[in-house]
């Protein structure tokens, strides 16, 4: 038992790991519940692609400020809020498939991105910092903010519970009961690219996606109402954040590499074991 | 922000519950109503019938104030549908989702969202509404189940009584019966006459004539223009199925009647 102990407070000697290991709990937490909505209304491949449009936003903050890691939060959310904003805007405009239009948007950001950071000499270090986050860099800072703007994401989706559940479930009721459908699909962007900044220390724009997918989804599979899908996805992206950052401390490995392991094991074991949804259940059914 | 902040509108009693003028929806070139005008009264229920891509769902749209026709307009109580919450619009059962994690309950407070507006919640009287709104479709026992468990029939009758809950005084619905058993189809057109009863005014769209002939009051026939509203026996004549199905009906004038044989086996759309 007291080996236990050690094994859990060892870490925690380390300031770095206690505001890693908060950083990691808090992104964990707001990416599963926002998650939800992302799942529900098939919305993957936009987060996917906002993720990775925000990289040049950080690249030019980088280079203006000579390296420094202060004012990215702020050059991330501009580009984040601004490019949400524009993908709502054609997706809601409906000249060019919406997936066509995210591709090409995203590919096209995501290359700007890469050309910002190639012209600095640390190129490789600092564009796997962003591609793939470092958690154990955290500023007291940056845990200040993360903290702050996650709250706000969370406080807005429990304020518009009722208006993101009916513009989600069924469109047409929503405008029949005269509910701006379009002001919450946007806001729902915005959300999501404040979400998606925050988490960019944790696990980077490469596995953004992964965060605000599989704890959601793992939790779809087990739950049967929302309020319920939102508690078991936060529990799910708690748990992979803490025992992810544990895991890559002992095993040496990366550390949002590690969490989205713990999501997606969690994911493979609720999608085979699950009661009603699960795969073994249904094929036991079927016999 | 007057929206948001859910403004409604005193209904005018002397007015028709829906009066259409001239409505005129154009898609890219296609027209999918052309020149639709009619009034209908309170309490109405009238099936509306055509063949597929007559412009019913179009139509339905423009009532519930969701799409603006082209020209013309159409009126709920003297006032533009954008000004009502009160319209119910029950969709058709392939077009929502119903994997998503929501029970009987929760679907049937969603029609309580445009009365309460933001930032508040559900009083006790939103729960007895709902209640009371799953009492009278028979769903009540049901309530805790998630709506993906439910029978086609069920799913139908839950999403009437979110009408219901709503407080719809204008009932849209496609195709409610349409892939249900004869007892589902039973159970909902009695729900219809209590509808009645209450002084809500019901469109159905329908594929089947025969219902529509037997279970309404008036049957709206629609194929683009309006070809005819009135009475079943007065629409369901040869010269006016003739003008709204086309080659996709075949009719038999016999002396019992007229028979009428749908062509269901080429049933794709004439544009």
């Amino acid at each position: 038992m007291a080996e236990f102990t050690n094994l859990l407070l060892g870490p925690l000697a380390h300031p770095f790991m206690v505001r890693g290991l908060l950083a990691a709990l808090i992104v964990g937490i707001v990416c599963a519940i926002l998650g939800t909505y992302v799942v529900l209304r098939g919305m993957a491949f936009l987060g996917d692609a906002l993720s990775h449009t925000i990289l040049p936003g950080v690249a030019i903050g980088y280079l203006l400020s000579g390296g420094a890691h202060g004012p990215l939060f702020w050059w991330g959310l501009a580009t984040g809020v601004l490019t949400s904003i524009g993908i709502g805007a054609i997706t809601l405009q409906g000249q060019v498939k919406e997936d066509t239009a995210i591709g090409v948007i995203f590919a096209g950001m995501f290359a700007l991105g890469i050309a910002l950071i190639s012209t600095m000499r640390s190129y490789s270090v600092d564009l796997a910092h962003f591609l793939f986050g470092n958690v154990l860099a955290v500023a007291p800072s940056d845990l200040i903010l993360t903290a702050a703007f996650g709250g706000l994401v969370l406080l807005l989706i429990l304020v518009f519970y009722k208006e993101f559940l009916v513009i989600s479930f069924d469109p047409i009721l929503a405008a029949t009961l005269r509910i701006p459908a379009k002001f919450f699909h946007y806001l729902l962007l915005v959300m999501l690219a404040v979400t998606i900044v925050i988490s960019l220390q944790t696990v980077g724009v490469g596995l953004m996606v992964a965060m605000l997918v599989t704890p959601a989804a793992t939790s779809f599979l087990l739950t049967h109402r929302l309020p319920a899908m939102m508690a078991v996805s936060t529990a799910i992206g708690g748990f992979s954040a803490v025992a992810g950052l544990y895991l890559s401390y002992y095993a040496n490995i990366a550390s949002g590499a590690a969490i989205v392991l713990v999501c997606t094991g969690l994911f493979i074991l609720a999608f085979v074991f699950a009661p009603n949804k699960g795969a073994l259940w249904r094929t036991l059914r079927q016999k | 922000m007057a929206a948001i902040l859910g403004k409604r509108y005193v209904h005018d009693v002397q007015a028709p519950s829906i009066s259409a003028k001239g409505v005129t929806v154009q898609y890219d070139g296609t027209r999918a109503l052309d020149e639709v005008s009619f009034e209908l009264e309170r309490g109405e229920r009238v099936a509306v019938v055509g063949p597929n891509g007559a412009g019913k769902s179009t139509l339905f749209k423009v009532i519930a104030g969701v799409l603006q026709p082209t020209h013309g307009q159409v009126t709920l109580f003297g006032v533009e549908p954008q000004k009502h919450i009160c319209v119910g619009y029950v969709p058709q059962r392939s077009q929502v989702d119903m994997s998503f994690p929501v029970n009987v309950r929760d679907v049937v407070m969603m029609g309580r969202i445009g009365q309460l507006g933001v930032l508040r919640w559900p009083t006790r009287r939103d729960r007895q509404l709902v209640q009371e709104s799953l009492e009278l479709v028979a769903m009540a026992d049901l309530a805790s189940r998630q709506i993906g468990e439910l029978s086609g029939g069920q799913q139908q009758r839950v999403f009437i009584a979110r009408a219901l809950a709503q407080g719809a005084e204008i009932m849209l619905m496609d195709e409610p019966l349409t892939g249900l058993d004869v007892k589902s189809q039973e159970d909902i057109l009695h729900i219809l006459d209590e509808l009645h009863r209450r002084k809500v005014t019901v469109l159905v769209a329908t594929h089947d004539l025969n219902q529509a002939a037997h279970c309404f009051d008036r049957v709206m026939l629609l194929n683009r223009r309006l070809i005819g509203l009135d009475y079943p026996d007065k629409v369901f004549t040869s010269v006016l199925l003739w003008q709204a199905y086309g080659e996709q009906l075949r009719l038999v004038e016999t002396k019992g009647g007229m028979m009428v044989f749908s062509d269901t086996a080429c049933s794709g759309d004439l544009e």
